[in-house]
């Protein structure tokens, strides 16, 4: 098992002509790491991925691989290997033949080729393939040659670009699992790129959500999830209320803001947020959909607030309330199928209620666009 | 009988109207202007060269005196066999064979890069550039080769002015000019071929290679080459047999001592008058190029299908 190498990335723009694809990008990812970049297409987190595995240099700031300074390094001299998003599996080699690419570059003997991809074929359980085109393969197995390929040069990094993309559903979940199991398995730094939130939090020890070539937090995926840094990561990861308003005071860790029609809501201020905030700066509350419930005292106070429901939906684990929300927006609630009676019906008002601590304060920002 | 009931399929989704269309086209395409001409051709080559009166008479028999005067000669002549047009025929497939590898060698290059570099504007003119040049009539070309590569021509000026060489070069002797005409005259035939098959290689599969550390050199022969084998075949195929077949360019651009076998059969259908024996020499060219072309794809592992492609 090899030792993962870190990946920094110091300062790094990337412009194509006037467009900035990349600004100022400071990320540091340790060796051994599954690091994952997430942002809605066309975010810039492919272009950076292209700057690490070295098919374009950043126009400013340097990329180190294990401490060292890759300006000048093709793709073919970094000890990186990538996994593209179409997976560019050679269709007229054989698949052992194509997992041993990089042997055959360096010039190993074809008893040593096939040693090899013996090996890595028993890995993704793939034994009995070799002999076949990819083109007879199933895309789940396309995908795990397309890995063994990339682990064949033996890199320091993997980069993978949004290799799950062209799998159904069960596939995809399934790879996740298996995705995740390689990489603990071989121990190297996996940077993965994808827009799909449930990917980048599951597989991921550390999530970058990048935002038109800004990365707005670099953090575990729960602290993502829990305590988004910007409004944008806020919508962008899972699903979130958003609520907007004012600052009317701030409590130490907790704010009173006083939104446009629910009157004065508290809140947890968000980490990244302590201390910037003063009262009467426009503000956004994030509370997400689970963790509203219906309140069984209706008084008024600080977590409560009513809405009437315009719909529900019945999912199987959970069903989802609709509400009148903030600006003409929708309200979500969760609930947790226990077996228990419904209690909302269309049209009726609810008072519902939260926990401050599941509530976020942050500075009004842009949003992610449905 | 029905013709629809013997195509079933392709009439469902053809229709009648299109359907009956397009079989009596391809018909016409194949029997009536490949198919009976070349068959009336094989007739002649059979035949003897007699005087009009005397075809359709006792005289008009099946022979293959024209096939043995191509490898025999007149009897009674010098040697055993007929050197001349044998020799003609030998180095005119030579020649039709580096004329071809000549146009590979431009081509593939060009073909790689007007199909791998998808920036729209400078490749459209490019392109149109390749085109262009066409609309010129082909005698129009060959002729102006004759001019840029004469004994006073821009080629040799511009090598005598700049001291280069003390005596004109004499091109078209040398056959370079005829060469250089043949292989301008197919290199869109060669260029289009491969420049449709490496548009549609995906360029990941090159940018995977390259990250798995391969030499510009190793992706065309591993990724590229392979990938284009169907164009460059078909490329391959429509150069050799056209400059094997071509007329015009050796006409204006050949060498005073040097004939191509169309020239003779030429000789043999016009100024000889003897359609015979032009037939037979036609055939001869036409089932050696034939077999040539299949025996190459053969050692290259290409099938009938590809060239289609």
């Amino acid at each position: 098992m090899k030792k993962g190498v870190a990946v920094n990335l110091e300062d790094v723009w990337i412009r194509f002509g006037d467009f900035v694809a990349v600004r100022e990008a400071n990320v540091n990812i340790n060796g051994g790491e599954f690091f994952s970049f997430l942002g809605p297409s066309g975010c810039g987190k492919t272009t950076i991925l292209r700057a690490v595995s070295g098919f374009l240099e950043p126009s400013q700031g340097r990329v180190m691989i294990g401490g060292k300074d890759m300006v000048g390094f093709g793709p073919n001299k970094r000890p990186t290997a990538l996994i593209f998003q179409n997976l560019a599996l050679f269709p007229l080699m054989k698949v052992w033949e194509n997992i041993t690419f990089s042997l055959e570059v360096k010039g190993a003997s074809k008893k040593d080729r096939r040693k090899r991809a013996d090996e890595l074929l028993e890995m993704i359980a793939l034994s009995d393939q070799s002999e076949k085109l990819p083109s007879e393969l199933s895309g789940g197995q396309k995908q795990r040659v397309a890995i063994a390929r990339a682990l064949c040069a033996q890199p320091d990094v993997l980069l993978l670009d949004e290799p799950l993309s062209a799998l159904d559903l069960k596939l995809r979940q399934h790879m996740r699992t298996e995705l995740r199991e390689i990489q603990r398995r071989v121990g190297i730094t996996f940077i993965y790129i994808t827009h799909d939130q449930g990917e980048a939090l599951t597989m991921s020890d550390s999530v970058a959500v990048m935002r038109a070539g800004i990365i707005d937090q670099v953090a575990e995926g729960q602290a993502i999830y829990d305590d988004p840094a910007t409004a944008f990561v806020a919508s962008f990861v899972g699903e979130n209320n958003v609520m907007r308003g004012k600052i009317a005071s701030l409590d130490g860790k907790q704010a009173l803001i006083a939104t446009n029609r629910t009157g004065e809501l508290i809140a947890r201020i968000a980490s990244s947020a302590q201390g910037s905030m003063k009262v009467g700066d426009d503000a956004m509350m994030f509370v997400r959909p689970e963790a509203l419930r219906i309140a069984k005292d209706t008084s008024e106070a600080k977590n409560r607030l009513s809405a009437k429901v315009r719909h529900e939906e019945f999912e199987g684990q959970s069903y989802n309330v609709f509400l009148d929300g903030d600006a003409g927006k929708e309200l979500k609630m969760s609930l947790i199928n226990v077996g228990q009676q419904r209690e909302s019906a269309q049209g009726q008002n609810l008072t519902l209620e939260y926990s401050p601590d599941q509530a976020v304060v942050l500075p009004a920002g842009e949003l992610a666009s449905e | 009988m029905d013709i629809r009931k013997i195509f079933p399929d392709y009439y469902r989704r053809n229709g009648t109207g299109l359907g009956t269309f397009l079989l009596i086209a391809v018909f016409f395409w194949v029997v009536v202007l490949i198919i009976l001409p070349q068959l009336s051709m094989l007739d002649f080559s059979f035949r003897h060269h007699l005087p009009p009166p005397e075809m359709g008479g006792p005289k008009d028999t099946y022979t293959i005196e024209h096939y043995k005067y191509l490898v025999f000669g007149a009897k009674g002549a010098g040697s055993a066999y007929n050197v001349v047009d044998l020799g003609v025929f030998v180095r005119t497939l030579v020649a039709a064979i580096f004329v071809t590898i000549v146009d590979l060698i431009l081509c593939y290059p060009l073909a790689y890069y007007l199909g791998q570099t998808k920036g729209g504007g400078f490749t459209r003119v490019l392109v149109l550039l390749l085109i262009i040049p066409y609309w010129v009539n082909e005698i129009l070309r060959a002729f102006a080769f004759r001019i840029i590569f004469g004994d006073s021509g821009l080629i040799n000026e511009v090598l005598l002015n700049t001291g280069t060489i003390a005596q004109p070069i004499d091109f078209i002797r040398a056959n370079i000019a005829l060469y250089a005409g043949l292989s301008y005259a197919y290199i869109l035939l060669m260029i289009f071929p491969i420049y449709n098959v490496i548009e549609s290689l995906d360029r990941n599969q090159i940018e995977a290679a390259r990250d798995m550390g391969a030499p510009w050199w190793r992706i065309h022969w591993r990724i590229v080459i392979p990938y284009a084998k169907p164009g460059i075949s078909s490329g391959c195929t429509m150069v050799f047999m056209l400059s094997a077949g071509a007329l015009a360019a050796p006409q204006i651009l050949g060498g005073p001592s040097s004939l191509w076998f169309t020239q003779i059969i030429y000789q043999w259908f016009n100024s000889g008058g003897n359609w015979p024996r032009g037939a037979a020499f036609a055939i001869v060219l036409l089932v050696t190029c034939i077999i040539i072309v299949l025996s190459l794809m053969r050692a290259f592992k290409v099938k009938m299908g590809d060239i289609g492609k």
